[in-house]
This record gives structure tokens, sequence and C-alpha cells, in this order.
């Protein structure tokens, strides 16, 4: 030992700590920047226009008594994109989408016209005052009949569209599933339909356009979720030099998936400070949000799963409609118009499925995006496990049991889905067990008996959901033809502390606070030490953004990878300043140290300075780096969720008497900050399977247009949530870890759909829908009760 | 119309259209953007603010209305210079996640605790259920206002009974 007392160095918080966040600081000031906040000399506010009628011709606009409105700058028409080429935008999935409507309105809530002015409330005002005469047509709200050959045609502007069907998929293996249904012993059926439903961050959609009239810069804060593809997208739409282009995505108040689209807004505001002269601010109301932007789900889904005498599965297949609305705006891989749907075999040892999926035109907003989901996950997830509950049911086998039999084996891992997947890493009974030990199942169980003898409704419900998560590899995967990489640049200072800059984006999910802690856990600069930067395209290396969970599996990749980058210059600098050779240098928590004589060590701090200052004969000054990241495989985070649920037969109200999730997401980074997000899922989950709904009239009118119709879970209806965890590291990922941002949005529906259902099973009930309000329980309840007595 | 309010303890004069929300009023003329808005119809709370110490949601109130009240807004949460235990709380249980909605969440928790110094965790849930929050499913919520409750009783000097 040494004679001289050193001060026993902090440990360093990297991974498996759970750090308080940085960002925190300036959000509970109320000094975060929210797109709203920013405001800048001589801006102007827009305010858009949206059609009332789901579609219908527009056969004359007179913006005259707008344009005399004072303080009124300028209204903006469809024509006057036109004439600059930018009355149609392309969507994420290669179809054209109208900016401003010119001809004709396809969903009631169409952007028509906008007014820019000096003031929000002139604005809003003179929306009033633009004369539109509108000659309706008949509305196409069931896509089902949207598929007759003679409804009619939607897309009168594609030539090439003589239907309103827009994409046949399919995958899987259709003989092998048709032979495995032929030899069945058994085949269950569900029909289910996921309801549209919308993510609603809580900061709706917006921008300030600031286009400079004498550079040509174009500087726009916007909520972005993909601030880098945006900018390429603005590039290739509006014909600006990519360099003259720089997107800012401040703080964001939540995204879920709804800011990953580009809007009209966006590009109207853009368009309006081009030709003004002046920022542009436009900030969508609620109302806009919901009936205009990114809706979720809209399947219409058929499950078929073929079983043998011994209740295994021997194959599934799937039939679903996918409501697209007026535009095919869905934000997808090009490669995969259904998403990531043909993950449907879920958690199961499935020796042969086959799914197919047609999407079609409706007079309904476009989309869709991935509620916290990755790409159709969700509607997957849901799928199978409404199908494993009413396999068991149809058995009279215990629900858990079933999932027991049929699942993936640990010992199958890397297991090749019939569908072409390649399931990383799982073990999905540990999970299991664990959640039903800490439910206290059999005990359930044995009280829910004692209660259905004296005719009380009670229910126990599970959903073991695998997910497929951080997209790519980019080879597969790309949004718009961008291949799905992600990036990290870290700049290590001369003082020791550093800079990372990413190309993902947190909406909330604690970027600054979890990648500082990567680059702790690889190079022993504490957490508080790193700035972490996101979402200005001049500023930060290219990446496709934070969506479908791919932050920790892409982006945490990067940030581990550009840290080992560095160290590994920084372990040559070591040597040097050790004087030793560099195989002779060994590193731990931020010590360079010789081996066989810990004491004769630098900390990464030495090291940084010397970056700078006393650098090995023929070496590059500096201690910084870039990485892209191409991940070789997705990461399948998965679980069991268990929902217990008492329904009122009088009412059909149900309550969640007890919620207990496992989650394993492979490597934890921040542990509280993991259980915060399946918190919020679980919550998001509960919300769509309770009372979250987007649905219209026969008219096509949008019900849900406000958080009156559109109703969101307060603290008052959400359940108390127990949270347990399993882990099974990701072998490809630097770092072990998988995603976790969606997995219990993904997970959850299921398992509330499956308790209510099995509380009301002894009457016989095999289905309701999502949402499960009561009014919908009750009446399930009345027409079975009435059934019975008839 | 001319309007005088006390906000977070400054006194602002300002002529104001009739028709501004005390949301506008706060957030453009007096530059306070702590306030959020997140859907103009009442329900999500993120406008929140505290008028004569009842919590208020601001995109629905008039700046007119607000004409001699005292308001406390997000930027007035700092106690001496310090976090307050409601802001020290929401971070140290991980009670917020985009913050959006926690200026409105703390406000409203503060209005709790005014009144309730020691809410269980179903008063807590009841007195913020006009506050949406997205992102947390709202466990840590509660259990920040608990641990501002729990804090604030600590530090203040115990009634010793008589």
């Amino acid at each position: 030992m040494s004679e001289t007392e050193t001060p026993t160095p902090a440990p360093i918080r990297g991974l498996g700590h759970s750090v308080r966040r940085k960002e925190d600081d300036r959000f509970i000031r109320g000094k975060g920047t929210y797109v709203d906040d920013v405001k800048l000399p001589g801006m102007l506010h827009m305010a858009l226009l949206r059609s009332p009628l789901a579609h219908a011709r527009i056969t004359n606009l007179d913006p005259s008594g707008a344009l005399a409105t004072p303080g009124v700058v300028a209204v903006i028409t469809g024509r006057d994109l036109d004439a600059h080429g930018l009355a149609w935008m392309p969507t994420l999935s290669a179809d054209t989408q109208a900016v401003l409507a010119l001809d004709k309105v396809l969903f009631q809530g169409q952007e028509v016209a906008a007014v820019v002015a000096e003031d929000p409330y002139v604005a809003a005002d003179a929306l009033e005052l633009i004369d539109v005469d509108y000659d309706p047509l008949p509305p196409v709200v069931d896509p089902q009949r949207a598929l007759d050959p003679d409804a009619p045609l939607l897309r009168e502007d594609k030539p090439e569209q003589t239907s309103n069907h827009i994409f046949h998929w399919e995958r899987g293996d259709k003989q092998a599933t048709d032979r495995a249904f032929a030899q069945a012993d058994r085949v269950v059926s569900v029909d289910t339909f996921y309801p549209r439903c919308h993510p609603s961050p809580l900061e709706t959609c917006g921008c300030v356009a600031d286009v400079n009239p004498a550079t040509g810069k174009a500087t726009i804060w916007m909520t972005s979720q993909a601030p880098h593809a945006h900018r390429t997208l603005f590039a290739l739409v509006a014909g600006l030099p990519e360099q003259n282009i720089r997107i800012i995505s401040p703080d964001l108040g939540g995204g879920f998936g709804n800011k990953v689209p580009i809007y009209p807004g966006y590009v109207v505001a853009t368009v309006a400070s081009l030709l003004l002269g002046r920022p542009v601010k436009w900030v969508e109301d609620r109302t806009g949000n919901l009936i205009s932007t990114g809706f979720a789900r809209d399947y219409h889904m058929n499950g078929e799963m073929a079983l043998d005498a011994d209740g295994r599965i021997l194959g599934l297949r799937s039939r679903v409609i996918a409501d697209h609305g007026a535009f095919n705006a869905a934000a997808q891989p090009s490669k995969f118009p259904a998403g990531l749907f043909h993950i449907f075999t879920g958690s199961y040892d499935v020796p042969a499925a086959w799914c197919e999926v047609d999407g079609v035109y409706t007079n309904k907003a476009p989309g869709g995006i991935a509620y916290r989901c990755s790409f159709r996950v969700t509607e997957a997830s849901f799928l199978i496990e409404r199908l494993v509950q009413k396999a068991a049911t149809e058995l009279g086998v215990d629900p858990a049991d079933f999932r027991r039999n049929n699942f993936i084996k640990p010992e199958q891992f890397p297991y090749h889905s019939p569908v072409g997947w390649v399931y990383d890493s799982g073990d999905y009974g540990r999970a299991l067990d664990l959640a039903l030990e800490k439910l206290g199942y059999q005990e359930l169980r044995r009280e829910q008996a004692e209660r259905r003898a004296r005719g009380e409704l009670m229910g126990i419900g599970i959903a073991s959901f695998t997910e497929v998560v951080g997209a790519g590899h980019g080879a597969e995967y790309d949004i718009a033809g961008l291949r799905m990489f992600d990036s990290a640049e870290l700049r290590v200072h001369p003082t020791g502390k550093a800079i990372l800059k990413l190309g993902v984006k947190s909406q909330g999910q604690g970027h600054e606070t979890t990648f500082a802690q990567i680059v702790a856990g690889e190079l022993g600069i504490q957490p508080e030490d790193i700035a972490v930067v996101e979402g200005d395209t001049d500023n930060t290396p290219y990446g496709l953004g934070t969506y479908a969970s791919r932050s920790t599996p892409v982006g945490g990749a990067a940030t581990a990878m550009v840290a080992r980058k560095l160290r590994d210059k920084a372990t040559k600098i070591a040597a040097h300043l050790l004087e030793v050779a560099e195989e002779d240098v060994e590193y731990a928590e931020g010590r360079f140290s010789v081996r066989g004589a810990p004491d004769r060590a630098k900390t990464i701090q030495d090291v940084a300075f010397a970056a700078y200052t006393n650098l090995p004969e023929g070496m590059e000054a500096g201690l910084e780096g870039v990485t892209y990241y191409d991940p070789p495989n997705m990461t399948y985070p998965f679980g069991t969720y268990c929902v217990v649920v008492d329904v009122d037969r009088g009412t059909g109200q149900w309550k969640v008497r007890k919620m207990v999730a496992v989650d394993d997401c492979g490597v934890r980074i921040n542990p509280m900050i993991v259980e915060g997000q399946i918190h919020g899922g679980l919550t998001e989950g509960y919300g769509i399977a309770a009372m979250e709904l987007i649905t219209f009239d026969e008219q096509g009118n949008c019900i849900g247009q406000n958080f009156t119709d559109y109703l969101l879970p307060t603290s008052w209806e959400t359940p108390r949530f127990e949270t347990y965890e399993t882990v099974t590291p990701s072998p490809h990922h630097p770092i072990g870890a998988k995603g976790v941002g969606e997995s219990a949005t993904v997970g959850s529906p299921a398992a509330y759909v499956n308790a209510v259902l099995d509380a009301l099973e002894p009457l016989g009930i095999t289905n309701i829908d999502m949402p499960l309000t009561s009014d919908k329980v009750w009446a399930a309840i009345q027409d079975q009760e009435r059934e019975a007595a008839s | 119309m001319k309007v005088t309010v006390t906000v977070n303890d400054s006194e602002h004069s300002a002529e104001v259209e009739p028709r501004l929300l005390l949301v506008h009023f706060l957030r453009e003329t007096l530059s306070l953007t702590g306030t959020h808005i997140g859907c103009d119809t009442s329900h999500c709370g993120a406008c929140t603010v505290l008028v004569d110490g009842v919590p208020v949601k601001s995109c629905t109130y008039l700046a007119v209305q607000a004409d001699g009240r005292s308001i406390e807004t997000v930027e007035g949460l700092l106690d001496g210079g310090q976090l307050s235990p409601i802001q020290a709380a929401f971070k140290q249980e991980h009670g917020l996640q985009c913050g959006f909605c926690t200026p409105g969440m703390m406000l409203a928790a503060k209005a709790l605790l005014a009144t309730n110094p020691d809410p269980s965790d179903e008063e807590i849930r009841w007195a913020l259920s006009g506050n949406i929050c997205r992102c947390t499913g709202y466990m840590n919520i509660v259990r920040a206002v608990q641990a501002a409750a729990k804090a604030a009783a600590e530090s203040q000097p115990q009634e010793v009974p008589a």
C-alpha cells in the first residue's frame, strides 16, 4: 500500500445506476424550450383552415375577406403552392399527399388554406372569412366498402389508381401453412378490430420556420422525432440545397410516433417564411392534432391457429384489412408496407405461418404511424395473445400452461421463425413464471372459481409478448430510402469532460442521462461531466431518429462503439505517458494502469489532457471520433404481463385489481428510467384497451376531435403497477441492451382484454373489440343474458 | 383593458384585449413560457397555474379575470433560489419524462399539499386527475407528491401537544 492517503474515487455511474436525470433541472424550473417557446423578432403566426367535410369537391375558394382583415399578411391556398410545384408532397410510404387541397378534399380536417398574420388571434379570426364552396361527394368510411367495385374512387389524382386498394403484402409459406391447417386437430379463430387510436403527445405538432432572405438559410424549429431524415426530405421536396436547411428539434413534449411524419403545416409555414421573408410560427391546436396527424392501428384482423391433439400450435395464418385513410402516409420501412406485422407468431414455436395484409384508402385522416410501437408490432402481439387465450379456453387448459407448452425454448435461440425473423435471445418461461409467482396466480385462480360459483365476474389476463425493435440493419430497413443506421460523435475535452452528439432524438426518454451513462461505462467519465446534444442537424451526426424503440439498440450501440474507439487511442496515449508498451496497459473504471502494477496509472482526465498537450510522436492530436452503427440484427425484448380485473355485472365497468409486469430488455442502463418507460407504456396500453378511440360517423365526421371525446387515462383511472425484471442480454448489442420504450404499450392491451374476457367467459362472451368501454361490456353481458333467458 | 396582476410576487400591468387568455398573457406578454398549452379545452391541465392559491386552467380563463389577483407559475416555485420540496421530489422520484405536463402537475400538487399536508395515494390521484401525463403512468408522480409531503413535514417544526 502507498503511504500517502489518496481519496477513493467515486464509483463511475455507468450501466445499472439509477442516475437522476440531467434534463430534469430545466423542466422542473419551467425552463425547457419547446417549439412554441421559440420567439423570433418579426415572427408571424400561421393558422390552417381545415375541411369540414370528409369528401367533397372544392368549387370555389375566395380569400378576399381574410386578406382584408387588418393584421393579415397573407393567405396561402393550394393554387398558390401549385404555382411553386409544392401542392403535393411525398409521404414516408411513397404516396403523395396534398399539402393544401386543390380541387377535392378527402378527409374531415384536411388542410385547405393557411392564414399568416401578425397575431395568432387575428390569424384564427381570419380563417372564418375565407369563403370555400364545397360540393359534397359520398364519403367512404368502411374499408370493406372501399374495396367494392362500385365504391367511389377516392384518389383521382393518381392516374394509375383504379380502385381504393393500396397494396397487397404477404409473408410466410402459404402452402406449408395450409398443410398444417389440413392436419390440425382443431382450428381456433379470432376476428378482431384493433381500432384507430392516436398517440396524442401532450405537446401538439408545430414549427417555427425562419428562411433568411439574405442567405437563403432555412432554420426550422420543428417537433421532429427524426430531424436529419426530415432535413433530407425537405431538401428533396422543396428543392432547397441541403446545407441551407437546419432542422432544430428542441425539447419535445412527447412523441409516441406522432412526430415522425412530415405534416402539411411544416411545409406551408416554411413556404410562407420563404415568400414573406419573415419567421413564421405554426402550432396546431389539439383538434388539428387529433383529426389530421398520424393516427395508429385501424387494423381489421382475422387470425387462425391450427392445433394438434396435444394442444401444440402447428400453424398460424392471418388476414388483415388495413385502413390507411386518404393518403398512405404510414411511417414504415419501405420494404414493409404492413410494418413488422409478421412478428405475429409472437413468443411461440410455430412450424408454419403465413399472413397477408391489404391496405385501403378511405375518407379518413392519413396514416398510420406506430403509436409507441415498432411498426405494427402492437397489432401482431395483440392478435397472437388473443388467439392463445382463445385456444386455451377452447381446449379447457390453463392459459399459462398453454403458453409454456408452446414457447420457444431457451436452447432454441437464436431462433429462426417461419416468417424469417432471427430472434436474438429469450427465456420466456422464466418471465412467465416470475409474473405468475408475483401475481399469486394459483391462489387467484382458486378465488376466481369461488367467485364464479357465486355468479361474480373476475378475470385474470396474461400476455407473454415478444417485440422486434431497433431497426436496421440498414440493408433491410430504411425510411424513404435512408438506411436505418444511427450515429454518435464523442469529443473528450482537454479537461476530461466530454460532449456526445447523437442522431437520435429524445422526446422524454431521458437520453441526456442514459447515453452519458453508456460513455461513463466505457470511458470512466462521470455522466454529469458529459453533455449530450441531439436534435440540431447542423451540430449532430446524421441519424434516422427516435421511434420504434431504436435509440438504445442503434444510437446506444453507436455510443458504446465510439467510446471504445476513443478508449483505444487513450490506451496508446496512456502507454506513452506511463512509458510502457500499449499491450501492458489495462483499463478499468476510468483508469489506465500498468498490468501487474496497478498503482502506476493514469486517469482518463490525464490522458485527455495529454491528447492535446503531450502526444506520442506521430499521433494525431485530439480525442474524438464518430461512429455510424448498422446493427447486425434487431433486438427482441419480451416479457409477461398479468392483469386481474373485477367486472361489475350491472354496469359493465371493470377495474384492475392488480397488474404485474415482468420485462426483459436485456441489460438495463438506467433502471429508474427503464421502469418509468414501462409505467408509461402500461398506461398507454390501458388507455387503448379501455377508452382511446378515434371513430367516424357514416358521413366521415371524426368522433374524437378533442379530449372530451378522445379519452386519455388520468391518475384516477390508471391502475397501479408492479414491475419486475429478468435479464437476458442481447448477444449482438455491444452492451447487451435491447429497446424497451414500447414493450408495455405493445404487450399490455392483450393482457387487459384477456382479463376482461376471462371474467366474461362463464357468460359465453368470446370477443369484444377495444376499447372495452363499460357500455360495450354491459351490452355484451345483456345480450348473453337475454339469449340465455330465451 | 388594463389588467394589473401579481405574478410570482412581482406586479405587472398591461393593456390587453378582453378576450386574451391568461395563458397567453403569461406566455406572450410576460414571456413566462413554463406554462404550457396542451388541449385548449381544460382537459389536460398543462396550463395549470395557481390564482390566489387555487389551481386554474389558464387556457380557459381570461387575463382580465385575473385583474387584482395573485398568480403563481412554475417559474415562482423556487424557494430562495433553491428547489422547492415539490420540484426536488419530482426529480428524485422520476416524476417527469418529457416535462410538458410537469409545471401544471407540480402546481396542482402544491395546491393539494397546502390544504392536505399528508394525502393518501387516492387523495393525490383524485387531486391530480385534472392533469394528464402521457409519459409516466402517474406512479412516480404520486410517489413524488408523497415524498414532497414528507420532506415538507420534516422541515416543519413539530407541534408538541399541550
